[in-house]
């Protein structure tokens, strides 16, 4: 039995047949519209995340499934004390699939250990969140034709945001990708991350200004600096405003710059940039959703 | 100068850094043997200046020694067969590291789950340990159970 737990789990020529079969789905839904009736997927959500949530609920319900779950852990058995070991062995008797977000690092490992159903990690804390990256592979694979030979921008929290490290682990695995890692020095990138980049002798650069480099990047992935992962609020405060994408700074990017976010945004786009054919940030969301269609036939066996 | 004797059967472990033999006892489980075992600490070495000897008279066979280079990547394992050094072994780092050490990331599952094991996996650098959930790298975060 397959789960999810790390974007690293599927190799390259697994997720390349992932994409291939979201993008199936995407050209033709009808055909997936029963793929999983009967199904059930469980959405088991220790803290909120309507977005991830919904997407998941969407996928199997475009797929003829069905939904159970809990959006808060004040609403499920964990406030009563109970283990996530626990949880997960019951809900394996409830449902076919688990899709599960925990504000603890490693949670869903912990399921997946003793677990009868596959588990996929929906989030946890600020670890991983696969199924963003494969919703960032597959945008980036569909609306550039390929995932190697470009000069992407990460910005914003890049010390906290479990995306941005996700992104950057799943594409060490693909070829002539420049990084270039934007953010105020309180939120560089991890040690480890920055070791495989400098281990795997990928090109990056580590800047502070979005204006100094916005002119070289083929894509631009921005990110919210998270309130929930700080310890201290006055940090949080400092920080949250650093960057703020506008039309005026836009005018110096490329003409076919990708501007991609995970969502939700706060300040960090302004909303007039959201008319720059550039924007592609709610086609990313859709998107997410036929990633997490295919992965779920995938994971239930019912791909072909 | 103290003299502890030769063991006709079992083995020595030469060359630990200094203080640290009581932690290799311990992590052992040498204190559960019933055999001789003898802990020299801040022995004179021409090597070390001064150095720990553990000796034990049991099969080493019968024993996880798979913790021992973690604890100390020096150390020189002697096997004895009728008085003699029959082998030596270089402890390797072992792959995974089960609840010795513990996870001290505050957002790690460990810190709440009940009954969870505390694993440690070695890298592919062949030198960083970090934890299974979290990832967290063992360091001055992470200590000994």
């Amino acid at each position: 039995m397959r789960h999810l737990m790390s974007p690293l789990d599927f190799s390259v020529e697994e997720l390349e047949q992932l994409f291939q079969l979201a993008m199936k789905i995407e050209s033709h839904p009808e055909q997936y519209a029963h793929r999983c009736d009967g199904k059930i997927l469980a959405t088991c959500f220790y803290e909120p995340s309507t977005r991830t949530r919904l997407s998941f609920e969407s996928a199997m319900l475009r797929l003829g499934g069905k939904v159970l779950g809990f959006s808060d852990a004040g609403s499920s058995s964990a406030s009563k004390g109970e283990s996530v070991s626990d949880t997960i062995r019951v809900i394996s008797s409830y449902a076919d699939i688990c899709a599960m977000r925990h504000p603890k690092e490693g949670a869903p490992m912990v399921a997946a250990e003793h677990s009868l159903i596959p588990v996929i990690n929906a989030g946890d804390g600020g670890h991983q969140h696969p199924t963003q990256t494969l919703t960032d592979l597959l945008t980036i694979r569909s609306l550039r034709g390929a995932l190697e030979g470009f000069t992407i921008g990460l910005c914003g929290d890049l010390k906290f945001g479990r995306t941005v490290h996700s992104l950057i682990r799943a594409l060490c695995r693909y070829q002539g990708i420049r990084f270039v890692l934007i953010s105020p020095e309180e939120l560089r990138i991890p040690g480890y991350l920055r070791t495989q980049l400098e281990n795997g002798g990928f090109p990056y650069e580590e800047v502070i200004k979005l204006e100094d480099v916005i002119g070289q990047l083929d894509i631009l992935y921005m990110t919210r600096v998270q309130r929930e992962r700080f310890f201290n609020e006055e940090d949080y405060v400092r920080l949250k405003d650093f960057y703020v994408l506008t039309e005026e700074k836009l005018r110096m990017a490329k003409e076919d710059m990708l501007v991609l976010h995970p969502l939700p945004r706060v300040n960090e786009i302004a909303v007039e940039v959201d008319q720059d054919e550039r924007a592609k940030y709610f086609v990313q969301a859709r998107y997410g959703v036929y990633v997490r269609m295919a992965l779920i036939l995938t994971l239930l066996g019912l791909a072909e | 100068m103290l003299n502890v004797g030769k063991i006709e059967e079992g083995f020595v472990l030469d060359h630990i850094k200094a203080g640290m033999s009581l932690t290799i006892y311990h992590q052992l489980g040498l204190d559960k043997l019933d055999c001789t075992v003898a802990m020299i600490k801040n022995a004179k070495s021409n090597k070390m200046g001064l150095k720990d000897i553990l000796k034990v008279e049991c099969d080493i066979d019968t024993l996880d020694m798979s913790i021992l280079a973690f604890i100390d990547r020096n150390v020189t394992v002697n096997v004895i067969k009728d008085g003699v050094i029959v082998e030596k072994r270089d402890p390797e780092l072992p792959k995974k590291i089960v609840n010795i050490l513990k996870c001290h990331n505050p957002r790690c599952i460990t810190s709440i789950e009940q009954g969870i094991s505390h694993v440690f996996v070695l890298t592919d650098d062949n030198s960083t340990y970090r934890c299974k959930y979290c990832e967290e790298k063992y360091g001055k975060m992470n200590q000994m159970k």
